[in-house]
């Protein structure tokens, strides 16, 4: 495909990300932060993000396995995790952190496993989606072209 | 006398029977009536009954005859028996059946009913009869029969009216059934109806509200002055057809009850300085002049519905404005209590003594009837209640009397060709009654045709302090609350002849905090300025004294040059039309600044503003200011971010090192004190507040106890200030980072030490405002 394409490509596939709700204008923010200084800001904060959220995915899991529910652990957890999506602007999840969160509060066992696969879910979407985002990001580099803001 | 072979035989009878023996009747003697004898034998001796006739004969001694006169016997025994109807009675000797003898009554015909009974003398070989009858026919009964033809009649009645009765019950339960239903029908559909309005007002408002925003961004376009004209009209369409559906869609709502009213904290004047701009525009066009005054005694906050009080008031200066070509609209904002107490002064009010000059119509006659006013004590002392009562005033054509008692009925508009004219439905003043219901007050006018007329009304609110945390709080205007205070202490000085108008200036001014003095005559004013013992920052003056007597003078501003006070005051004209001389007319030296009416405190402040050169500098208004002021402050700063989060602190750290500054991460409380343990190069810190060994206030504290221990330490000579940079009172300026930003929150960081809050993630204006505080 050449290189306008690409770029338009690149372009509408991130504005309908915006427009579903899968990104909130923080993610507009981290990209203004990244320039010649740090070109891969927004690689590196977003593999962490991954990091993060996949370990603390897996732990709200086995908490949820266990017999007796450690809910104040489980609070801080989900916490975590709504602190950084909101910091990378991954909207839904955050949403769903909030809600996650107020179970928690409650101790409702049945809303807190709902919301876990609710929100992995939602993570894995918002995963897919900007690893497409970063491949056509790399295509377009490939090709020798600049990515459009 | 017994003569006969009947009556010998009788004797001889009587002989052999022992019993008496009546011959037959013959005439008697002396009275020549008829009479029978009974003749008895006389036994010598008692014989038993079974006697044999000739023992009997033999036994004979006489004869004993007694006399009977039939007449005489008959009436003296039936006299008593006659009674009041008269009795014929017959006796008849019927020994010989076909040939009764009649012994006694006269031998009339036998009509009628005859009682035959039997007669016994005693003889029994001879049969006497006597045959009674009425001598009248009896009477027809005609007490019975009427009697009983009346029972029967009333019966019948009766019985009818009875079942009349039933069956109209019956027929009326039926139709009343008929009508419940009707009506529950009627009901139905009128709600249908007014759900069916209200579903399809609101379908029309979506894709008008997108025909609106399409042609708002189509203005912004590049557009000739034609296009440009086109778009504005489509635009004024448009926005009149949103305001018809919200007016049809709240008669709807109203009519449901469902409307209701919001409880929200809001600003008074802020909400008529709104009006009061809307409006401006269109007063400027027809040359009316528009003004709104507002007591001081009426509270800075009320708890109600802005939303709702706004479109009372607008509908009301909109009908004001459509009917007024020359003159004023004034609205007044008063307490009840102020107006109660001058309800008892009856000042003449000349009818020069108004805004304009034009007359108006009274006030006080259109909260005549208010109940509010007439009820003694009504006024609930210990509520937080404030009754607030509004005018509005204006010099317009006024309300034909005819039409008067209709005003308030919807749909209803004074002529067919108003609409025409002026556009409207005629909905609004009943919406406006409505709404003023709800909020517990009351409307009323009064209005003289060809003179104005002046609608009151008044409305219940609560009082609201900024500090009460219960209500959601209107965005207060930002400008009115931080432009006060620069101007605080500031003299004015106005020349008006008007002192309506000059009230209404003064309370505009002093909203800025700044003294007012009032002046009629040009000439006071040149001698307060003279007088120089307080000095006068600023003289407003208004259109009409400019026009007649200082447009051509120059003593006025050679007098303002002369001052040897220190700067001269600035000059302000209130003026009438934008049009008139442009902005700034310069006469001489000083430069006069023009501001149009209707004015409000906050072009006053922009004019200072502008002309004194006072008042915020570097409001951000676009994303460009703070990210550059942003850089000038944080280059080369050295700061330490502390979040347990790793996405979060790369975010934060890639933020701040956009501009410039020097960044230095770390993920726990116990970190961030070693690194902020005296002596160190921060300049500041973000700390986050929710972390999991030791938080963000728990941190904060620490280095703080830390801070004044050495600080202390130094003071008393323990520790020498050159080990520490020189520097004898360390206090790292830190900031709490959090995601949740509430009031308790907010108090908890300065309890512990910190120096402000930035919300998480960074928002650039908020990041300016509060870095600013401690880097200059």
């Amino acid at each position: 495909m050449d290189l306008i394409q690409l770029q338009r490509q690149l372009v509408d596939y991130r504005t309908s990300l915006y427009h579903e709700g899968f990104l909130d204008e923080q993610f507009t923010q981290l990209q203004s932060l990244q320039d010649e200084n740090n070109p891969d800001f927004v690689v590196e904060v977003v593999s962490l993000f991954f990091e993060d959220s996949e370990r603390l995915l897996n732990e709200l899991s086995k908490a949820l396995e266990q017999q007796i529910i450690d809910f104040k652990r489980m609070d801080a957890q989900v916490h975590q995790l709504k602190g950084s999506s909101s910091s990378i602007g991954a909207h839904r999840v955050q949403k769903l952190c909030i809600v996650f969160r107020n179970y928690c509060e409650v101790h409702n066992v049945e809303g807190c496993l709902k919301c876990l696969q609710q929100v992995k879910h939602e993570y894995g979407i918002i995963k897919t989606k900007l690893e497409s985002m970063f491949q056509l990001e790399q295509q377009i580099l490939n090709a020798g072209g600049s990515i459009p803001v | 006398m017994l003569s006969g072979q009947e009556d010998s035989k009788n004797v001889l009878c009587a002989r052999k029977s022992g019993k008496g023996v009546l011959a037959a009747p013959f005439r008697l003697l002396k009275t020549n009536r008829l009479g029978v004898i009974l003749t008895f034998a006389v036994y010598k001796r008692d014989l038993p009954l079974n006697a044999t006739p000739t023992e009997r004969i033999q036994a004979t001694d006489g004869y004993l005859g007694g006399v009977f006169d039939i007449e005489s016997l008959v009436e003296k025994l039936l006299q008593q028996l006659a009674s009041k109807q008269t009795i014929l009675v017959n006796v008849l000797d019927t020994t010989n059946q076909s040939y009764p003898i009649s012994m006694y009554g006269s031998n009339a015909s036998n009509a009628g009913l005859e009682h035959v009974s039997l007669l016994n003398f005693g003889d029994p070989f001879r049969k006497h009869e006597m045959r009674c009858r009425f001598k009248q026919k009896p009477p027809w009964p005609w007490l019975g029969i009427t009697t009983s033809i009346g029972i029967l009649v009333i019966a019948l009645l009766v019985g009818h009216i009875f079942h009349a009765t039933v069956n109209r019950l019956a027929k009326v339960e039926d139709d009343c059934h008929k009508m419940m239903e009707l009506k529950k029908q009627a009901e139905a559909a009128d709600v249908a109806k007014s759900q069916f309005l209200a579903t399809v007002s609101h379908e029309i408002r979506t894709p008008m509200n997108g025909v609106l925003g399409m042609l708002h961004i189509l203005m912004d376009t590049d557009l000739d002055v034609t296009q440009l004209d086109y778009v504005r009209t489509a635009q004024a369409s448009g926005k009149a057809l949103v305001a018809l559906i919200n007016e049809v869609l709240d008669q709807a709502k109203i009519k449901s009850g469902k409307l209701e009213l919001e409880e929200v904290q809001f600003d008074l004047r802020a909400i008529l300085d709104d009006v009061l701009s809307l409006f401006s525009g269109k007063s400027q066009d027809k040359g009316v002049e528009l003004a709104v005054y507002i007591s001081d005694q009426v509270p800075q906050m009320l708890i109600g519905d802005p939303g709702r009080f706004r479109q009372i008031i607008i509908n009301l200066m909109g009908n004001s404005i459509k009917f007024t070509e020359k003159g004023h609209i004034l609205v007044t904002v008063h307490l009840v209590e102020e107006v109660i107490d001058s309800i008892e002064v009856e000042t003449e009010s000349s009818s020069e003594n108004t805004l304009s000059g034009f007359p108006v119509a009274d006030r006080r006659q259109s909260w005549k009837g208010f109940r509010t006013f007439s009820q003694e004590g009504s006024i609930n002392p210990f509520s937080h209640s404030i009754s607030l009562i509004v005018s509005v005033e204006d010099t317009g054509e006024g309300i034909p009397l005819e039409a008067q008692s209709r005003v308030f009925t919807p749909f209803m508009q004074v002529d067919p060709s108003i609409s025409r004219t002026h556009g409207g439905t005629g909905i609004g003043l009943s919406i406006s009654k409505c709404l003023v219901n709800l909020m517990k007050g009351e409307i009323g006018f009064v209005s003289i045709p060809k003179i104005g007329s002046t609608f009151t009304f008044t409305a219940v609110f609560t009082s609201g302090s900024s500090s009460s945390k219960k209500y959601k709080s209107q965005q207060i205007n930002k400008m009115s609350n931080s432009v006060s205070s620069e101007f605080y202490g500031m003299r004015a000085l106005v020349m008006d002849p008007r002192p309506v108008r000059a009230k209404v200036s003064k309370y505009q001014i002093r909203r800025l905090g700044i003294h007012v003095e009032v002046v009629s005559q040009w000439k006071q004013g040149l001698s307060s300025i003279r007088r120089g013992s307080n000095a006068i920052n600023m003289v407003i003056i208004e259109q009409e004294v400019w026009d007649k007597y200082l447009n051509n003078s120059t003593l006025f501003f050679d007098t303002l040059e002369k001052i040897d006070y220190g700067t001269p005051p600035k000059v302000f004209l209130l003026s009438n039309s934008i049009s008139s001389s442009g902005a700034n007319i310069s006469t001489g030296v000083c430069n006069m600044t023009v501001i149009p009416k209707p004015w409000r405190a906050s072009m006053l402040a922009a004019a200072l503003q502008r002309t004194m050169g006072v008042g915020n500098k570097g409001n951000p208004c676009n994303g460009q200011l703070p990210s550059l002021s942003l850089r000038n402050l944080l280059l080369g700063r050295k700061i330490l971010i502390v979040d347990d989060n790793n996405v979060n602190l790369k975010v934060a750290a890639g933020a701040l090192k956009k501009y410039g500054a020097d960044v230095v991460s770390a993920t726990r409380g116990i970190e961030a004190i070693e690194l902020l343990t005296p002596p160190h190069q921060f300049d500041a810190c973000f700390m986050d507040i929710q972390m999991p060994e030791m938080d963000g206030f728990e941190a904060t504290r620490r280095i703080r106890d830390m801070e004044h221990n050495i600080n202390n330490r130094i003071h008393h000579g323990e520790l020498s200030v050159e080990a520490y940079n020189n520097v004898s009172n360390w206090h790292v300026s830190i900031l709490a980072m959090t995601a949740d930003v509430i009031q308790a929150t907010h108090e908890e960081c300065l309890r512990c030490g910190m120096d402000g809050y930035v919300s998480k993630p960074f928002e650039a204006e908020q990041l300016y405002r509060e870095v600013s505080r401690f880097f200059q």
